[in-house]
């Protein structure tokens, strides 16, 4: 009999972290709520066509897909929510014509594990701001983000910011045909500097250089001035390093930062500013977003967009399990007698559990027990 | 900060001491006499983890190592993922080649568009060789011994690492397609690099100053 085991990569969630999750989700929405963000909860299935955006190749290979028998159409389960919220933003909101935030909270499959640590059942938890193409947006999901780890009791965390415009802007300016923008980029992504000189042999200068540096383009902040020096000076490489260094001016000493600008780790659909939140014992970022804009586009509406996510299962592994609360026996001989006494307890937020079988303290989880005192019901120690 | 290189034993390892040295690193001891996994070094924070050469991309991915030395064989079997490669060291070098028995008309068997059986330890390899020529193959997957393979009939051809080619004499197979260059890279981690960017920076170039001297 083997009927017991799981998929691969596939897990569930036992007492006490299913708990410390609920209750990180439920901390982390209280947060976004504060903060101006709606809660929106969009649907585990839809139409493949509305999921995956054409010739993004690695969500397509991370969703998997089954037939609708209503429509005869094919379908996918979800392997990111943030599509959804844009699709959401650009044809259900359309009215809204300022700023929209939205959060949410869900349960994402992928077909193939993102790394050997990853579940393939990821709980993503993010937030995403629509309506702004300002870099004060870009501050404000960063701040977010950092907020949200810190909740949740993240050490010393670092944030590496990188750029895809600078990427983006050198392909276009140096004519480069799709086919070489695909496996420059695949060799960016690794610092593959072997690999990055080989495929620009045939690109003309100064774009050959640009490539060529652009590996060995992260570190500390002086790796700006390395890009402005090394980098030709073209509209959007100006730009984009323009907004790292505002972006760096205004965290400066909040958290410890450095730049990536190969950091090119986001989907296919990230367009500027992209961000990655690191702490020590961890060997994959914690929390990841940045700017897409124009991604409603194809369904309707294209709008500046910045957003982050996390997935929460990865997050909860780095984190000291909390103990969960003891609670208070009630003898079963007492349940009915006691029972308006165990309501108010109850109400008041305490845990008050009824032992049909005289269980020790320890099999209860409790440190307290009801028992009958000679003026009403009163609590003791219970051991 | 602590730092944990993974390296393999043998050519690896022999080459990759010059490198070590130019980081000022020195191991504490000789794995090829030693027993031990985890080695250390004269320094306090840097330890060296001997580990299967095809197993460096999988410890250095999971963080268990923050720095490795892979051939460009393994990194490209293991797929990459999550790593960084900043760095080709030019050690270790070899080719990776078909090669098949001698009397064996391997272009006549290509044009005649048969379905080749191909014995290799480097699948991926093989098959993306033999699709961008738009050959039709069988892999056969083997762990050692792969020179074998055409004598007792189990393949057409092998794909394999060639560095003087005198196994391949040695068992009356020739080589006959060049597939690849192969040298060993420097493989990093991903987090590591960004959280322990000062640590890990100074040992890369010295690395790079070192391994640009090993350059044909």
């Amino acid at each position: 009999m083997r009927n017991w085991l799981l998929p691969e990569y596939i897990a569930d969630i036992l007492p006490a972290t299913a708990r410390q999750l609920e209750t990180a989700k439920s901390s982390m929405l209280e947060l976004f709520r504060t903060a101006g963000y709606e809660l929106v909860l969009p649907p585990m299935i839809e139409y493949i066509d509305s999921l995956v955006a054409e010739g993004d190749d690695s969500l397509e290979m991370k969703t998997f897909k089954l037939d609708d028998h209503l429509s005869g159409r094919q379908m996918g389960l979800r392997a990111d929510i943030t599509p959804q919220v844009a699709r959401i933003d650009a044809h259900l909101l359309a009215e809204r014509t300022g700023v929209t935030r939205l959060c949410y909270a869900g349960s994402v499959v992928h077909a193939r594990p993102a790394g050997l640590m990853s579940s393939r059942e990821p709980l993503q938890v993010g937030a995403e701001l629509y309506g702004f193409a300002g870099i004060e947006a870009d501050l404000e999901i960063i701040r977010l983000a950092l907020a949200t780890l810190d909740l949740v009791g993240v050490q010393n965390p670092r944030l590496d910011i990188g750029n895809i415009a600078i990427f983006r802007g050198l392909a276009a300016a140096a004519g480069l045909d799709p086919a070489l923008t695909r496996e420059l980029f695949a060799a960016l992504r690794s610092k593959d500097a072997a690999e990055v000189a080989l495929l620009v042999q045939g690109v003309a200068e100064p774009y050959r250089s640009a490539f060529v540096a652009l590996p060995e383009l992260y570190g500390p902040r002086e790796v700006l001035d390395r890009a402005r020096s090394r980098l030709p000076s073209i509209p959007d490489v100006d730009q984009a390093l323009g907004q790292l260094q505002a972006l760096a001016g205004a965290l400066q000493g909040r958290v410890e930062i450095s730049f990536d600008l190969t950091e090119l780790r986001g989907t296919a659909y990230h367009t500027g500013l992209m961000f990655a939140v690191y702490a020590p014992g961890w060997p994959d970022e914690l929390a990841r977003g940045g700017r897409y804009d124009n991604v409603g586009r194809r369904f309707g509406r294209a709008r500046p967009a910045t957003g982050f996510s996390l997935d929460l299962r990865d997050l909860l592994r780095i984190l000291p399990e909390r103990d969960s609360a003891r609670g208070i026996r009630v003898a079963a001989r007492h349940a009915d007698a006691a029972a308006g006494e165990i309501d108010a307890l109850r109400k008041a937020g305490e845990v008050v559990m009824i032992d049909y079988l005289d269980e020790s303290a320890a099999a209860l989880n409790c440190d307290r027990e009801l028992v009958a005192g000679p003026s009403g019901w009163q609590i003791v120690p219970f051991n | 900060m602590t730092l944990t290189i993974a390296l393999s034993k043998g050519r690896i390892f022999e080459e990759t001491l010059p490198l070590l040295a130019a980081a000022g690193i020195t191991p504490a001891e000789d794995p090829e006499s030693s027993r031990k996994l985890i080695i250390g070094t004269n320094h306090p924070d840097v330890r060296l983890v001997i580990v299967r050469a095809s197993d460096v991309p999988t410890y250095v991915q999971y963080g268990a190592a923050d720095l490795g030395i892979a051939g460009r064989d393994v990194l490209i079997e293991h797929g990459g993922a999550g790593l960084y490669q900043p760095l080709d060291l030019n050690i270790a070098r070899c080719r990776m080649m078909v090669a098949v028995q001698n009397g064996f008309d391997y272009d006549e068997a290509v044009k005649h568009g048969a379905r080749l059986k191909v014995a290799t330890k480097y699948p991926k390899i093989a098959r993306e060789h033999f699709a961008r020529k738009g050959v039709h193959v069988d892999i056969i997957k083997l762990y050692g011994s792969m020179e074998l393979a055409p004598l007792v009939g189990l393949a057409d051809a092998i794909v394999d690492l060639v560095s003087t080619g005198n196994t391949l004499k040695a068992n009356h197979l020739s080589a006959v397609e060049h597939i690849l260059d192969i040298s060993s890279r420097l493989v990093v981690n991903q987090a590591a690099l960004k959280l322990k960017y000062a640590t890990i920076q100074p040992v890369l170039d010295a690395f790079a100053a070192a391994s640009a001297d090993n350059r044909e």
